[in-house]
């Protein structure tokens, strides 16, 4: 079937896309910058067309825990919400992680701490890939640059989460979740009518009841646990990279960026590159797994890194660690809401890398 | 467990006084010796058996005493972060609306730490049960004043007795849940004599029904000693439940379906 042409918030898109994917369940609360993702689902009115339950709840926590509820039945389900909602969030998400639960969250993300504001940051990164919430765990994380990949995303949320009985982030910004662009749509899928074989659907005669939880009294077993969902996120981080690069062939120095910024860096190469400076761009895609080994050997070819993330520099210890000291590595990026621009990238590159 | 209890040499059919329902399993139940939960636990099992509700149940644990629900009864459960299970059973029913569903809860995790997913629940009138056990006390924690602790009664963080000047009052969760139009069947009972345990069968048995019409929510609440948390013995913390908690929480329907 022929992909839709349609001009798309990246919010809406998000909430067409779940549609489309064939989800069971949105849970939600309003928060800026992506209530659209909630008007939107509400307008569509999917309980009439594929049967999708849409719920708007009485807080972020609510929301999650009944994202729990549902992905415990082994459905579709999701929430989305914006930098205080997640927090708020935190708790179901552990509990989530824990028992093993697939769902997606999505995180458009807005300019913190505290209230902050409502313009696009890029500051949850360490909430995002290393945990949120208590307990050793991780999420997969997923970083769409574009109104595109916001609704891509969706569906393959879905599928690596049932793969791993993991829940998946999608980590947008503000900017990407509000502005508008060119989007083409999948084909509207069937709801599954299968669910796994783990799921709480009612305990028929013919096996033993399940239990979903993520207690267990004996540190014994619960050490056991552990070491099982260790071994889950060593076989993500094998499997699951996912990354772009651009004019990272011949490049002596490299950017590296997700998001609103990896559009800004892109613009930043072919500025410095006008200027007969040879550099390259790696995009992480997927945060967690985190392209290691790819920065790692980049680290090889190139005299300096710059990771460039709208925060006070996050990302750029996971950048750090990749490189392993291997050439210099230093992080730019404005906060508090501010989007970088492509010049003040090419002048901090110049002037913490080049001539650093 | 059994064996090292040596329970299984006195399990004998010429020994038999009393069966085990068929939905309870073969787990040895951890609350204390009198405590309601056991006795709770136990006809709810025996209405789902007798409702034939097994493959259609879907339970949802809550964090406290009644945690482990899961290992108790022969039924598919989800434990719910403490004071969340009202919100996890909503997306339950709305997602399989065609199952049983229930949550099981004690005074800290509905009238505390819970609030908002309890009243929230009821109020969009979620097609679901809800078992409220209050005790008056956190119990698993070891004793602590509850919302539901009584003005002047003694626990762990209310040494000298619940000052409602500066504790606050009990707070009447099913009084409050009451005056919801969501809500559908609301009751309080008890399971400290054959009696009550009967009437509270006979509520839980009504519950189901109503959620097979597609009702909206049912609320009942049982009032409930803690032995242990009240540091006294099962028959003294019977007689005080009587005494002090049944004046202040009286037994009865607070609302039911209009004829």
């Amino acid at each position: 079937m022929k992909k839709e042409l349609r001009l798309m918030k990246g919010n809406e898109a998000v909430a067409e896309a779940a549609i489309r994917a064939g989800a069971d369940g949105y849970f939600g609360y309003p928060i800026t910058p992506q209530s659209e993702i909630l008007e939107y689902l509400m307008e569509a009115n999917p309980a009439e067309t594929t049967g999708m339950v849409v719920l708007q709840a009485e807080s972020e926590v609510a929301a999650i825990n009944m994202v729990y509820g549902g992905a415990a039945c082994g459905k579709k389900v999701m929430t989305s919400s914006s930098s205080p909602g997640i927090s708020l969030k935190q708790e179901g998400i552990t509990y989530i992680a824990g028992a093993e639960l697939p769902c997606l969250i999505v995180n458009v993300v807005r300019g913190g701490p505290g209230l902050g504001t409502i313009q696009p940051a890029q500051s949850d990164y360490f909430q995002s890939v290393k945990g949120g919430g208590h307990g050793d765990y991780h999420l997969i994380v997923l970083a769409p640059a574009s109104v595109q990949e916001m609704a891509d995303f969706v569906d393959l949320s879905f599928e690596l989460a049932f793969k791993y009985r993991n829940p998946v982030l999608m980590l947008s910004d503000g900017a990407i979740g509000q502005m508008m662009e060119k989007v083409y749509l999948s084909p509207q899928k069937e709801r599954s009518k299968v669910f796994p074989d783990w799921a709480t659907t009612g305990k028929p005669a013919t096996r033993e009841r399940n239990i979903i939880t993520s207690l267990d009294l004996d540190p014994n077993g619960m050490e056991m646990h552990n070491h099982k969902l260790q071994a889950k996120y060593n076989e993500i981080r094998e499997k699951e990279v996912r990354y772009e690069e651009f004019q990272c062939e011949d490049a002596e120095y490299l950017l590296v960026a997700y998001g609103t910024s990896a559009r800004v860096c892109q613009k930043a190469v072919l500025l410095l590159r006008e200027e007969g400076i040879k550099v390259g761009l790696l995009r992480p895609i997927t945060l967690f797994p985190f392209p290691t080994k790819r920065i790692n050997e980049l680290a090889g070819q190139v005299k300096g890194i710059l990771s460039v993330e709208m925060s006070a520099g996050q990302m750029v210890e996971d950048v750090l660690l990749a490189v392993n000291g291997k050439v210099p590595v230093k992080h730019f990026g404005r906060m508090g809401g501010i989007v970088t621009t492509p010049e003040e990238v090419v002048e901090n590159l110049k002037s913490k890398i080049i001539g650093g | 467990m059994i064996e090292a209890t040596g329970i299984k040499e006195i399990i004998k059919p010429e020994n038999l006084v009393y069966r085990k329902t068929k939905i309870m399993t073969d787990n040895i139940l951890s609350y204390c010796p009198g405590c309601g939960h056991g006795t709770t636990h136990r006809i709810l099992a025996e209405v789902i058996d007798e409702e034939d509700l097994q493959s259609q149940t879907i339970g949802v644990s809550p964090v406290g005493c009644s945690v482990l629900l899961y290992n108790y009864i022969d039924v598919d459960i989800q434990e719910a972060a403490h004071g969340r299970a009202p919100a996890v059973a909503t997306a339950i029913k709305r997602l399989l609306p065609d199952k049983f569903v229930f949550t099981y809860q004690g005074d800290g995790d509905l009238a505390a730490i819970g609030t908002a997913e309890t009243i929230h629940a009821c109020n969009r009138g979620e097609n679901i049960l809800i078992i409220f056990i209050n005790n008056g006390i956190y119990g698993m924690t070891g004793g602590q004043m509850a919302p539901t602790t009584l003005p002047g009664m003694k626990s762990s963080t209310s040494p000298y007795g619940r000052d409602v000047k500066t504790m606050g009052y009990p707070l009447k969760m099913t009084d409050i849940v009451a005056t919801l139009p969501g809500t559908y069947y609301v009751t309080r009972q008890s399971v400290n004599t054959p009696a009550n345990v009967k009437k509270t069968k006979k509520a839980i048995r009504k519950a189901v029904q109503y959620q097979k019409l597609d009702k909206g929510t049912c609320f009942i609440e049982i009032v409930s000693n803690c032995p242990s948390g009240w540091k006294m013995t099962p028959v003294q913390s019977n007689k005080w439940m009587e005494e002090n908690m049944f004046p202040y929480y009286p037994l009865g329907d607070l609302k039911i379906p209009e004829k």
